[in-house]
């Protein structure tokens, strides 16, 4: 079994919407500029592991095609907004367990423009026939619960907002108004544009209380990471030691049982639980952390996470942002790359990406928008459905 | 084999646009911005030699990404074919035809259409001498391979 686990080389290209290129051209660009970041080529690795959700016809083996078939076991994995995170975990499993020592993980996804995830078609209306296990008594969307991503997302925030004093419209706006506004400094971000407070909260309503501007976009794109074990990482060469980043915990975690869960989804849950087991395993807190980057497919989601992962005090959500810890010059810096709101969501890259950025940051790399000194960050991505994973990531000691 | 030249059937032949047109990518342009001027194109590794097609990034031999575009002779042998009775759509006009490969004096294989020469078991000798030569279609120039030396 590998003693540690390390990230050697990571990459992502420009999320935006590509018209002239498509799933498996951006899945190449990342994988090649993830191997050659590491000074390695794809006849390094032992294994591939490839995410996207929409795509389920052998992407790995279609990647592979154009980055080099050498023979090596390749896993196509889909779990909702957790894909590309699982991808990575699927190449962090096989070197812990000890059957590959460099592993390359991609995820990719190509979405276009597609409207709100989950809804259906206009003028798609039939008479409802009952059939099968979910729609055998009636149909449900809407009547009980709802599954469309912005109704999930409003109603787990109007959920906080009605436990905890402090939290309205006006603190989930702000937490849009800050991510467009990191996003301004990324050049790999799908939108670079700030929105005043106003703004976001005169934009279109979506679901109460998201608007248009606190709902992530769809998009294009690809992000990749080649894994290493400590073993192996000791006969790299001085500048592959140092910009290595060390994988402290690496935690994946899916429903447990909750009243309501079968009728609308529970997006804290799992969230606190993947959290809490990631502290551990990695031996830091909450408090060691110099950025985070969560999943803030809603801003309603991303105050909502702000508790689960433990940021502020149990309820203080409303007051962290009102304040500006999350701000790239607060407390602790959360989406400094503008997250999935202004970033964008390509959902099957998003779990790498978010590894992309807090190691970029970790290694010194990050330009204009390095958060200076960062030593520990934490990723976090959810899937619906669900499934929910979290890393910690720590600067390399060489 | 058996039944070679079975006539095809008695349907009309579509004009030759029907048949599919290749859309360019990123990575194949060059490949289709050569055939344009009438010249097969080859990539080839900086790092080790090795030539190869179809067109990609990574060499498939080492792993470099330090790879060139360069002109190929054109030069080919038969390598194999199958004589395909069920035309494809577009192909229709065309069948029986054969889908071959042919071996490019270069090193790679490549799949294509082998003209000028009867589809036949009896004239699609194997190792025959074949060279490139073009067919326009809409936008795009499509490479096929017809015997050497011949007129075209
Ligand atoms: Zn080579």
């Amino acid at each position: 079994m590998a003693d540690s686990l390390w990230i050697i080389g990571v990459a992502m290209t420009k999320f935006m919407r590509y018209k002239d290129r498509d799933l498996i051209d951006l899945g190449t660009e990342a994988a090649t500029a993830a191997l050659s970041d590491a000074g390695l080529t794809i006849f390094d690795a032992d294994i591939l592991a490839a995410g996207c959700l929409f795509d389920t016809g052998g992407v790995g083996q279609r990647l592979q095609k154009q980055i080099g078939q050498t023979g090596i076991p390749v896993y196509n994995v889909t779990n909702a907004c957790a894909t590309g995170a699982t991808a990575f975990r699927v190449a962090a499993m096989a070197i812990k367990a000890g059957e590959a020592s460099i592993g390359l993980a991609v995820g990719l996804e190509q979405m276009g423009k597609r409207g709100l995830l989950g809804a259906q078609p206009a003028g798609k209306d039939r008479p409802y026939q009952p059939s099968g296990r979910y729609g055998a008594v009636g149909p449900v969307e809407g009547v009980l619960g709802t599954s469309l991503m912005p109704g999930t997302f409003a109603q787990a925030g109007m959920e906080y907002a009605y436990q905890h004093d402090g939290v309205g419209f006006e603190q989930f706006a702000r937490v849009a108004e800050k991510n467009h506004a990191h996003s301004t400094l990324n050049p790999l971000a799908q939108y670079q544009k700030a929105f005043s407070l106003e703004d976001v909260m005169t934009a279109e309503m979506i679901a109460y209380p998201n608007t248009l501007l606190m709902c992530c976009p769809t998009g294009d794109g690809a992000a990749a990471a080649v894994l290493c074990s400590g073993e192996r990482l000791k006969s790299m060469p001085d500048i592959v030691r140092r910009r290595a980043v060390k994988v402290s915990a690496s935690v994946m975690t899916s429903d447990p049982y909750v009243d309501g869960g079968a009728v609308q989804f529970d997006v804290n849950t799992l969230t606190r639980q993947a959290a809490d087991k990631a502290y551990e395993q990695a031996g830091v807190g909450p408090g060691d952390l110099d950025l985070v980057e969560l999943h803030d497919c809603f801003a309603t989601a991303e105050l909502c996470h702000y508790d689960n992962l433990r940021l502020c005090p149990e309820g203080g959500a409303g007051e962290f942002i009102d304040r500006r810890g999350p701000w790239r010059d607060g407390q602790i810096p959360v989406n400094v790359s503008g997250g999935l709101l202004s970033k964008g969501h390509p959902l099957g890259a998003t779990g790498i990406a978010n590894i992309y950025e807090v190691s970029t940051h970790l290694r010194g790399e990050a330009g204009d928008r390095q958060i200076e000194g960062a030593k520990v960050g934490l990723t976090h991505v959810i899937g619906l459905g669900s499934a929910c994973a979290v890393h910690i990531l720590e600067k390399s000691a060489a | 084999m058996s039944a070679p030249g079975t006539p095809a059937r008695g349907k009309p032949a579509p004009a030759a646009q029907a048949k599919p047109v290749p859309e360019p990518t990123p990575d194949t342009q060059p490949f289709w911005d050569g055939c344009a001027r009438g010249e097969l194109r080859l990539q080839r590794c900086r790092d080790c030699g090795k030539p190869y097609f179809y067109p990609r990034p990574i060499c498939p031999e080492c792993g470099s990404a330090d790879v060139e575009w360069f002109p190929a002779s054109g030069r080919a042998t038969l390598y194999s074919y199958v004589i395909n009775h069920r035309p494809a759509r577009g192909f229709e006009g065309d069948g029986p035809y054969a889908i071959a490969v042919v071996q490019l004096a270069e090193g790679p294989r490549m799949m294509t259409n082998v003209v000028g020469i009867p589809n036949t078991p009896e004239d699609l000798i194997l190792d025959m001498e074949l060279q490139v030569t073009f067919e326009q279609r809409g936008d795009i120039s499509v490479p096929l391979f017809g015997p050497a030396g011949a007129a075209r």
